[in-house]
C-alpha cells in the first residue's frame, strides 16, 4: 500500500487534492484541495450544505470520490492512498479515526465495552483470530489486560471513569460526545476527524471538550474537525479552511480567516455585487 | 386480595358496580346476533334458526363479573402494589434475590443430569419413554437450536428466518453419509456441524450487502430451496419418501444401542431390552451438546468477535469506522450459528433413524424464531425458559382431556393446540415485549457488574 508517488514534507499528514465528489447531478465537493498539518488541529468550517461532512465521508471511506487523491502519511513513512482502501481498513491501517454527526455510540453494550469495541483489531490478532482466546492463551490474557489499560486512560482523559459499568445509552449528551471521541482514540489513530463535536453542547461541556481536544493534540494526535460553533473554531484550532457550495473559499490561521471578507461574506450573505466590491477593495488594500 | 377487599373504597365498588353493568349491557348486545341465535338447517334442508339464551347469559355473566372484578379488586390491588413497590425504593430487588433464584442455573443444571433417572424411578420404563423422549429430548434439540440462532439473531442482529436450512444439512449429512459410507456418528456429529457451517458461509456471501427485511426474505428463501433440493433430488435423497433406517448412535463405538448386535449395551450390562436405555443415552448427549453450545456462546461473547457481534447489531456504520471488518465478523456469526443447527441436525437424525423434508419446513424456522424472541434476544437462560414453555407447552396441550370437561366432549385439544399456543405468545409479548428475560449482561465490567436494561439495546437491522 505504501506509495512513494507524491511528495510530502513529514510535517503534512493529509493531503486533499482536486477532490470531487457528484450525487447524481450535484456536484458536491468541487476541485478541493487542502492539507492538514501533523499534531496541529485543523478546522473545516462553512455554511450548511458546504459539503464539510461528504469530505469527511470521502477521508474516511464512506464514500468513493469521483475524483481526487488522498493521501495519508504515518508517522514512519508510509503512504496510503485512502480512496482507495475499504471503509474498514482507513481505522485499521491508515490510522484514521472519526466521530459522526449524529452520535453512533453502542448504546445497549456498557461504557468500557465500547472502548473495547475500539481495540478489535489489536485484541483479534491477540487472541489468534479466537482460537488461541478460547484455549486461553496467556498472550491473549495480558493484551485483555492492556486493552482494558488503555480503555482506563481515555476514561480518564474523558471524564467517564465513574459510568464506566453504565449503559452507553444512558450517558447525558455531552458525556456521549466525549465517549464518543474516547472510543475513536482507543482505535490508536494518527489522525481524528471529528464531526460537529460541540454541537448542543452546553457551554460547560463545550469547555471541557476543548480540554480534551488539546490533550489529545498534546499526545501527537492531529486532529480535523467541521464546526459551526465559531468561538470553539477560533479557540482551538490552528488551521482553518474554509468551504462554500463544495470549493474552498479561503484558507489559513484563524485570524486571517476571520477577516477574509469572502468569508464573512459567505458566512452574513452579501449581495453579489457587493461581494466584488469587497474583493476588489480586499485587491486594492493588497497592492498598496 | 384480601388487602384490597379492605381498601375496597364505596366510591370504587360503586364504580365497579356501574362499570360491570355497561360491560354486560355491551356484550349482550354484541353477542345477541352472533351467540344467542343459531341457523341450522331443518329436515328439509330449509335454513331455520333458534335461540341460545343459556350461552349467551354464560357470556354476558363472563363480560359483567370480569369487568366488576377487574376494576372493583384487581386493579386497586395492583395499583397498591406499585406503589408500595416504590416507596420501598429499587434497591430491594437485587437484595431480595432468593436461594432459588441466585442459585437458579446451577439448580437447573443438577435437575437435567438426574431427570432420566426421576422419570424412570416415578414413572417406570415404559412411561418414561415418553417424559425422556418427547419431553426432555425435544425441548433440548429446540433449546440448541434456538441458542444456536441466538448468537446470528440475537448477538449479531441478523434476522435469519431460514435456520432450519442448516438443521437439515446436518441431519441430511449424517443420514446420508452413515448410509452410504457407514461413518459413525462420533465421525459424522463434527463433519455435519463443519458442512453446515459452510453452507453458512454459502448463503453468507450473497446476502451481505442485504439488511432487515431483505436479508429476512432471502434467508427465507434460502430455507426453501434446502427444502426443495431435499425433495427434488431423488436420485440421492429419495425425495419425500426421506430416509429411513439411520445407524443409531453407539456409545463411543464400545456398545451399541442395536437389539441383535454383539457388544448389546442391555446384554454387557445385564438389563432387560428396552429403548428406554438408548433414550436416556440420547438425552444426555443432547445436554452435553447443549451445554457445549452455552458454553461457546458465554465464552465467545467475551472474546473480541462476540464483542464485535453485538457491537454490529447496534451500530454497523460505528463498527466500520472502527476498523471492524463487518463482512467476516457476519460471516463468522452465520457460521457458528449454522455450525450448531448442523449439530442439532445430526443428532436429530440419528434419534428419529428417519428423515424426510417434512421435517424442515418454514413452520420450524418460525417456531425457532419465535423461542429466540420470546426469550430475550442474547439471553441463554431467558430461550431455554422460552423452549421449555413453547415445545414442552405444546406437548401439554396435546394431553388436556380435562379440557373436555370445560367445552363438551367435542372437544379435541389437540386442533385447538395451535390457537392456545399463539395466544399464549400474544400475552407474554404484550406483558414482555423483550422476551422474558430482556436485559443483557455486560460482558467486562471495571466495578461491578450490572444488567443492562433491554430499552438500552437494540435488535438489529439485518
Amino acid at each position: 500500500m505504501a506509495l512513494g508517488t507524491t511528495t510530502m514534507t513529514n510535517d503534512t499528514i493529509l493531503k486533499v487534492e482536486h477532490l470531487s465528489m457528484k450525487f447524481g447531478g450535484l456536484m458536491a465537493i468541487n476541485d478541493l484541495s487542502l492539507e492538514a498539518r501533523r499534531g496541529e488541529i485543523t478546522a473545516l468550517i462553512g455554511p450548511n450544505g458546504a459539503g464539510k461532512t461528504t469530505v469527511f465521508n470521502c477521508i474516511t471511506g464512506f464514500y468513493k470520490p469521483t475524483m481526487g487523491m488522498l493521501t495519508l502519511q504515518r508517522r514512519d513513512g508510509k503512504e496510503f492512498l485512502l480512496e482507495r482502501l475499504r471503509d474498514f481498513e482507513i481505522p485499521k491501517l491508515a490510522g484514521v479515526a472519526r466521530t459522526f454527526q449524529n452520535i453512533r455510540l453502542f448504546s445497549g453494550l456498557t461504557v468500557l465495552e465500547n472502548l473495547l469495541v475500539a481495540q478489535h483489531n489489536a485484541l483479534m490478532k491477540a487472541s489468534g483470530y479466537t482460537l488461541l482466546g478460547l484455549l486461553g492463551f496467556p498472550t491473549y490474557r495480558r493484551a485483555v489486560d492492556a486493552s482494558i489499560e488503555k480503555a482506563k486512560y481515555w476514561l480518564d482523559k474523558a471524564d467517564l471513569t465513574d459510568r464506566a459499568d453504565d449503559p452507553a445509552g444512558d450517558l447525558p449528551y455531552g458525556a456521549q460526545r466525549r465517549l464518543e471521541i474516547a472510543r475513536a482514540m482507543c482505535t490508536g489513530p494518527e489522525l481524528l476527524c471529528l464531526d460537529e463535536p460541540a454541537a448542543g453542547l452546553n457551554p460547560r461541556e463545550s469547555a471541557a471538550l476543548n480540554t480534551l481536544l488539546h490533550q489529545i493534540r498534546d499526545e501527537g494526535v492531529s486532529i480535523l474537525l467541521i464546526e459551526h460553533d465559531m468561538s470553539v473554531v477560533m479557540q482551538i484550532s490552528d488551521h482553518v479552511v474554509v468551504l462554500e457550495y463544495g470549493q474552498k473559499i479561503s484558507d489559513g490561521s484563524p485570524d486571517h480567516v476571520k477577516n477574509d471578507p469572502r468569508v464573512i461574506a459567505a458566512y452574513l450573505g452579501v449581495e453579489d455585487d457587493e461581494v466584488e466590491e469587497v474583493i476588489a477593495v480586499e485587491l486594492e488594500g493588497g497592492n498598496h | 386480595m384480601t388487602a384490597a377487599t379492605e381498601t375496597g373504597h364505596p366510591s370504587v365498588l360503586a364504580k365497579a358496580v356501574r362499570e360491570g353493568i355497561f360491560a354486560g349491557v355491551i356484550s349482550f348486545l354484541m353477542f345477541l346476533l352472533f351467540v344467542g341465535i343459531e341457523t341450522y338447517q331443518d329436515i328439509n334442508n330449509a335454513l331455520v334458526w333458534r335461540t341460545r339464551w343459556g350461552l349467551l347469559a354464560i357470556f354476558v355473566l363472563v363480560a359483567a363479573v370480569g369487568r366488576f372484578l377487574t376494576v372493583g379488586f384487581i386493579k386497586p390491588h395492583l395499583d397498591q402494589r406499585k406503589l408500595a413497590k416504590a416507596k420501598s425504593g429499587v434497591l430491594e430487588i437485587s437484595e431480595s434475590k432468593s436461594f432459588f433464584h441466585r442459585h437458579f442455573l446451577k439448580i437447573a443444571l443438577i435437575f437435567l443430569l438426574v431427570y432420566p433417572f426421576l422419570s424412570l424411578l416415578i414413572v417406570g420404563k415404559q412411561g418414561s419413554l415418553k417424559y425422556v423422549d418427547n419431553f426432555g429430548i425435544q425441548i433440548l434439540i429446540y433449546v440448541m437450536l434456538a441458542w444456536g440462532l441466538n448468537i446470528v439473531v440475537g448477538l449479531a442482529g441478523l434476522l435469519d428466518l431460514g435456520y432450519v436450512a442448516f438443521y437439515a444439512v446436518g441431519a441430511y449429512s449424517y443420514a446420508l453419509l452413515s448410509s452410504y459410507f457407514g461413518f459413525s456418528f462420533w465421525l459424522l456429529l463434527p463433519m455435519s456441524g463443519i458442512l453446515a457451517a459452510l453452507w453458512g458461509v454459502i448463503l453468507g456471501f450473497p446476502v451481505l450487502r442485504l439488511r432487515g427485511d431483505y436479508l429476512a426474505i432471502v434467508t427465507l428463501a434460502f430455507g426453501e430451496i434446502i427444502r426443495l433440493v431435499l425433495i427434488n433430488w431423488t436420485d440421492v435423497t429419495k425425495g419425500t419418501f426421506g430416509i429411513s433406517g439411520i445407524a443409531k448412535a453407539s456409545f463411543f463405538g464400545i456398545w451399541s444401542f442395536d437389539t441383535g448386535s454383539a457388544s448389546s449395551f442391555v446384554k454387557a450390562w445385564g438389563l432387560s431390552p428396552s429403548s428406554v436405555y438408548y433414550k436416556i443415552f440420547l438425552f444426555y448427549i443432547i445436554l452435553a451438546l447443549c451445554m457445549l453450545t452455552a458454553y461457546v456462546t458465554i465464552q465467545l461473547r467475551r472474546m473480541p468477535i462476540g464483542r464485535a457481534w453485538e457491537a454490529l447489531r447496534e451500530d454497523e456504520i460505528a463498527c466500520r469506522s472502527l476498523g471492524i471488518n463487518t463482512v467476516t465478523t457476519k460471516l463468522t456469526a452465520f457460521a457458528t450459528g449454522a455450525m450448531f443447527g448442523g449439530f442439532a441436525g445430526a443428532f436429530f437424525a440419528t434419534r428419529q433413524g428417519f428423515v424426510s423434508p417434512e421435517s424442515f419446513v418454514f413452520l420450524e424456522s418460525a417456531v425457532i424464531l419465535a423461542i429466540v424472541v420470546l426469550g430475550g434476544m442474547g439471553s441463554l437462560t431467558g430461550i431455554a425458559i422460552a423452549a421449555m414453555v413453547m415445545v414442552g407447552g405444546t406437548e401439554v396441550l396435546r394431553e388436556m382431556s380435562f379440557l373436555k370437561v370445560v367445552f363438551g366432549p367435542d372437544f379435541t385439544p389437540e386442533l385447538y393446540r395451535m390457537l392456545l399456543f399463539g395466544l399464549a405468545m400474544i400475552i407474554v409479548m404484550l406483558f414482555k415485549p423483550r422476551g422474558f428475560v430482556g436485559s443483557r449482561e455486560p460482558t467486562a465490567f471495571l466495578k461491578e457488574r450490572r444488567a443492562v436494561s433491554g430499552s438500552f439495546t437494540k435488535e438489529g437491522h439485518g
